[in-house]
């Protein structure tokens, strides 16, 4: 923080520089498996991201691969779009899958 | 505070040669190790105990909280070395030591590190800047172990040989990013450097129990790997524009048990609570 007062006191209003750029980390825990979100890491570089990345979120696990991406670069869909883009519409039966018969030995659906 | 001058006196400044020559390991009555093996695997595992222990002091008071878990981390890798060689040296030495007691119930003059890695962590760049120098050593080191012929030693080797990769990676982007980073994280790391530099020496120095080993292939020449150490230093502390103090002092004595004042504070702390509860699990 600066010796500014005024943006001592409200926080909110810009992100400090002492505050490093947010990464969101995914985790891959086995070939061919997705890449699930984990959780996000503070870095500086992408290097050190994923550095972060390996000892917050994949140490323990049985991870064999991880993705990081700046969270600036994820483009987020804003809570009022949620009826317009997720309204499911339920009255519309013919567009779910349900009349089909899924065969007996088909796994992983 | 280029002649090492400063918070980290080591109480045997001054000194550095004339007792080297006729030191000689307290188990041997000539310069070589009565059991050579033993003894070689209480240096590689000192090393590893001591600047673990010194990294887990960071525990809780880390730079950000991802450090604060990288630290831990790597603190853990350590300790872990540290045990599984500890522990080998028990059975080596056959005298119903194990780990626990090879790593509570030893006296600093007893311990084996180099004293670089015994050394307080100082500000982030110091314990940086010691990780570094010591992971860029513990790499090529763990290398020539993994293929020794005792398969013990060899299979901890090549397990830690992992681990000692990824620390290198950790500590080398540190150095790059603290000494090429702010005017104060520069001077920080720089300083870190002076301090940090002349106890990198012992890292490579031999004595008759390291040759004896080396003759056994259970040991590693040290001297050999100065040049390929070298340019790793080099090229990280060049890309983080920090200069490499140009210094004469250099510190030694560690693998006899010629040790700063601060390993035995530090030993004091991490031994009492065996000490005051001996036996006790959890």
């Amino acid at each position: 923080m600066t010796n500014d007062r005024s943006a001592a006191t409200t926080p909110a209003a810009s992100t400090p520089e002492t505050q490093w750029d947010l990464w969101e980390v995914f985790t891959q825990e086995g070939a061919g498996a997705p890449h699930e979100h984990a959780g996000s890491v503070h870095a500086t570089t992408a290097e050190h991201a994923m550095q972060n990345a390996r000892d917050v979120y994949a140490r323990r696990g049985k991870v064999v691969s991880l993705w990081v991406v700046p969270t600036t670069a994820i483009v987020a869909s804003a809570p009022s779009d949620a009826g317009p883009l997720f309204d499911p519409g339920n009255d519309k039966a013919y567009r779910h899958p349900q009349f089909y018969k899924v065969p007996r030995g088909v796994r992983g659906l | 505070m280029t002649d090492g001058n400063g918070e980290l006196s080591t109480g045997n400044r001054g000194s550095a040669d004339h007792w080297i020559a006729g030191a000689r390991p307290s188990t041997a009555t000539s310069g070589v190790a009565e059991n050579v093996l033993f003894e070689y695997l209480l240096r590689l595992a000192d090393d590893r105990l001591v600047l673990g222990h010194r990294l887990s002091e960071w525990c809780g008071h880390g730079p950000i909280l991802e450090e604060d878990i990288a630290l831990a981390n790597i603190a853990l890798d350590l300790v872990g070395q540290a045990s599984m060689l500890l522990k080998l040296a028990g059975e080596v030495e056959g005298k119903g030591r194990n780990e626990d007691t090879l790593a509570y119930f030893r006296d600093a003059v007893a311990f084996r590190n180099v004293q670089l890695v015994e050394l307080p962590n100082g500000d982030f760049a110091a314990t940086i800047v010691r990780q570094f120098l010591f992971d860029a050593w513990d790499v090529l080191v763990l290398e020539r172990l993994s293929s020794a012929p005792n398969e013990s030693l060899a299979g901890i080797a090549a397990k830690a040989l992992k681990e000692a990769k990824y620390h290198l990676r950790h500590s080398a982007e540190w150095v790059r990013m603290l000494g090429d980073g702010t005017a104060e994280s520069h001077a920080r790391a720089q300083r870190a450097l002076d301090e940090m530099w002349p106890y990198a020496g012992e890292l490579f120095l031999m004595d008759d129990t390291d040759r004896a080993a080396i003759a056994t292939g259970n040991g590693v020449d040290v001297e050999a790997l100065r040049a390929r150490w070298q340019q790793t230093v080099d090229q990280v502390f060049g890309e983080a524009t920090l200069t490499i103090p140009r210094n004469a002092f250099a510190p030694r004595g560690g693998r006899i048990g010629r040790h700063t004042e601060h390993l035995g504070r530090m030993l004091a702390d991490m031994q009492s609570l065996a000490r005051a509860h001996p036996g006790a699990s959890w």
